[in-house]
């Protein structure tokens, strides 16, 4: 499970980090989302893994934080994904004016002299 | 009857969020047109934040050590709930950042607020944005508003379009967004680690983290800690702050600049009350960063403010100098030290608004090129040749407006390099002798205490260099066709903004009286953690 979740973390993350730093906008796009997908999953994994816990409560137990998920970082990643979902979407419109303004899908809006 | 006021008060904490946020959706509603309307709403809202500012600052001045206010939102407890806090640090960023919005929005009332849609709108999320990050006491809250800021902001920074402002947008929103990423790990890394998100409750739970976990904590930290240096400017993360303040419309850049402010806030807060004398073998982490990183801030600055050949992007480079003075400031460590940032601070942020709107005043009627000056006009020995040589020119007067204009320009000059008379210099004044330790004979100074000071005094010695240059090119030459023409609105913010830089000067007593009790109070947070967690002892809590 950890090194499942390890993985999946690192790949996302290092294809995102290889792609932001390309130089064609639709490249940084994908590479900030899958990033974002590494990040999502590292907040996930930071209430700890475990399988088959309940998600809040046995049936006919107490409530202890030593028996179920913690819920808050379920809830953040919530938040991560609406609020990440949102900039990219700007970010997507922005690129776009860019793409009609300069001409180019260069990041830095023109070509490199070759 | 006392009990119901103190009640009523209470909820003036959460106003500086609500009111601009109903204001701003309000517009939005009202759709594109009816703009004079919406004028009118922005302008009330943003004169009634800075009142509201003012009572806050007048209630947290008098609130001794502990915060004035802890507001428990849906009052649940603090460890459960996100609280907002109003301490003396928080209301005075609320008060500059509703001065500077007031400032802009009345500036940009003469013509700029046409250039483009849903401007207004974007100021009150703007200040709503700031005030949340400024007010709330929780760290992944802090991100929630952080975001709000930015989202806002990337609004205001395209505003008016254009492919310059498109094409410095673009790198300014991919950066913020991967900022925002990393202030996510570094979130979840704090919470996996300390299995809390208050603030209060980080500081008191810190000291009893050992072992792995305090590792884990202090990265948790330093990836937390290079988001607030991005947003703040630290060189080598700041590449993208002059361009982008340069590329901005004259008002959304005059707000923009409170913007880097927001990160040095997070690091004046999160630092001091997370890494302060009190979080044991933590206690001082990243320190050293601070303040060789503020230096090489300051220096990178310096180089740019010399080597800029067009105005705004001079007032961008002066952003990064004055980022990098707080910062520097606060690593040293010093309470009297800190105080002295905070004054410079509240100084520059002002002084750096009024800049951005003169420079906009000042330009209107130069034609496009005319920024190429300075430097390669010298270099060439251009203008000295073709000075007009006939007798009638040498009695020229100088029209009014460019006269109140070059007086204006003036008072940023000095305000910037730290001349006396005004505040800029009191405030440098205040960081560089405490931190010399005048008052402690026989105290060692240490080596990047120099470092700091040699660098501060010839940052100053460089700005004024570069205003002086840029100045004589814009007022001191020979009117070429109609001066440009300003309107009192437009002329008012930027008077406003120097007056309160003036009055700053002759009330510096209780400003720095102020000042000093604010980093008093950010030094030591047992009363902030004492505030917000009424009930708890010192080390207690549970694990994640």
């Amino acid at each position: 499970m950890e090194i499942l979740i390890a993985l999946a973390v690192g790949v996302l993350g290092g294809s995102g980090v290889w792609l932001l730093l390309r130089p064609r906008t639709f490249q940084v796009i994908v590479g900030l989302s899958l990033l974002s997908y590494a990040v999502n999953l590292f907040i996930f994994s930071m209430g700890r893994l475990r399988t088959g816990a309940a998600p809040i409560l046995e049936k006919g137990g107490t409530g202890s934080l030593a028996v179920f998920d913690d819920p808050l970082p379920q809830a953040l990643v919530l938040t991560a994904i609406v609020i990440g979902f949102a900039t990219t979407a700007l970010f997507l419109v922005v690129m776009l004016a860019s793409r009609g303004l300069t001409g180019t899908d260069h990041v830095d809006g023109r070509e490199r002299d070759r | 009857m006392s009990a119901a006021l103190n009640h009523a008060m209470s909820h003036l904490a959460i106003l500086p969020i609500v009111l601009p946020l109903t204001v701003g959706a309000l517009m939005v509603m009202l759709g594109e047109h009816r703009r004079s309307l919406k004028a009118a709403l922005g302008f009330a809202s943003a004169a009634a934040m800075v009142v509201l500012a003012l009572m806050l600052l007048h209630l947290a001045d008098g609130a001794g050590g502990a915060p004035a206010i802890v507001y428990r939102l849906g009052n649940w407890p603090a460890t459960f709930g996100i609280v907002l806090v109003v301490d003396r640090l928080a209301a005075l960023m609320l008060l500059l950042t509703s001065i500077l919005g007031l400032a802009a929005l009345t500036f940009s009332l003469a013509r700029w607020h046409q250039m483009g849609s849903h401007f207004h709108a974007l100021v009150q999320f703007q200040l709503m944005g700031l005030s949340g990050a400024f007010l709330t006491g929780d760290l992944f809250n802090l991100f929630v508003f952080f975001e709000v800021l930015l989202a806002a902001s990337y609004g205001l920074a395209l505003h008016g379009s254009g492919p310059a402002r498109v094409r410095a947008g673009l790198h300014y929103i991919a950066i913020n967004l991967a900022a925002s990423l990393l202030f996510l790990i570094g979130a979840s890394l704090i919470y996996g680690v300390a299995g809390t998100l208050n603030m209060a409750d980080l500081a008191a739970r810190i000291p009893a983290i050992e072992g792995h976990n305090r590792m884990l904590l202090e990265v948790g930290a330093a990836i937390l800690g290079t988001v607030f240096l991005v947003k703040a400017g630290m060189w080598p993360l700041g590449f993208w702050l002059p361009t982008t303040y340069a590329a901005a419309s004259p008002p959304a850049a005059a707000l923009l600049s409170i913007l880097s402010k927001v990160g040095l806030y997070a690091v004046l807060r999160l630092w001091l009350l997370l890494f302060g004398g009190e979080a044991g073998e933590s206690a001082g982490f990243g320190g050293t960063w601070l303040l060789v990183g503020g230096i090489l801030t300051i220096s990178f600055g310096t180089i740019a403010v010399l080597a800029t050949q067009d105005m705004a992007r001079l007032a961008g480079a002066s952003v990064l100098v004055s980022s990098g003075t707080v910062l520097a400031a606060v690593g040293t460590g010093q309470v009297g030290v800190t105080g002295g940032a905070l004054l410079y601070m509240v100084s520059s942020v002002l002084a750096i608004g009024a800049f951005f709107l003169v420079i906009d005043l000042a330009e209107r009627n130069r034609e496009v090129g005319a920024d190429v000056l300075a430097v390669s006009l010298e270099a060439f020995g251009e203008g000295d040749e073709e000075e007009p040589t006939e007798g009638e020119e040498i009695g020229i007067a100088i029209p009014g407006t460019l006269a109140i204009l070059g007086i204006s320009f003036m008072a940023c000059a000095l305000l910037l390099a730290g001349l006396p008379p005004l505040s800029g210099f009191l405030a440098k004044f205040a960081i560089l002798s405490p931190m010399l330790g005048v008052s402690e004979v026989g105290k060692a100074v240490p080596t990047l205490a120099w470092v700091l000071t040699v660098v501060l005094i010839l940052s100053g010695l460089a700005t004024l260099v570069a205003m002086t240059r840029t100045g004589i090119n814009i007022f001191w030459v020979v009117p070429e066709g109609r001066p440009p023409r300003v309107r009192v609105i437009e002329f008012a913010p930027v008077a406003l903004l120097l007056t309160l830089c003036l009055g700053l000067t002759v009330l510096a007593g209780p400003a720095m009286r102020y000042m000093e009790a604010t980093a008093q109070g950010l030094h030591q947070p047992a009363g902030y953690v004492r505030g917000v967690l009424p009930g708890l002892r010192a080390g207690g809590g549970g694990g994640s």
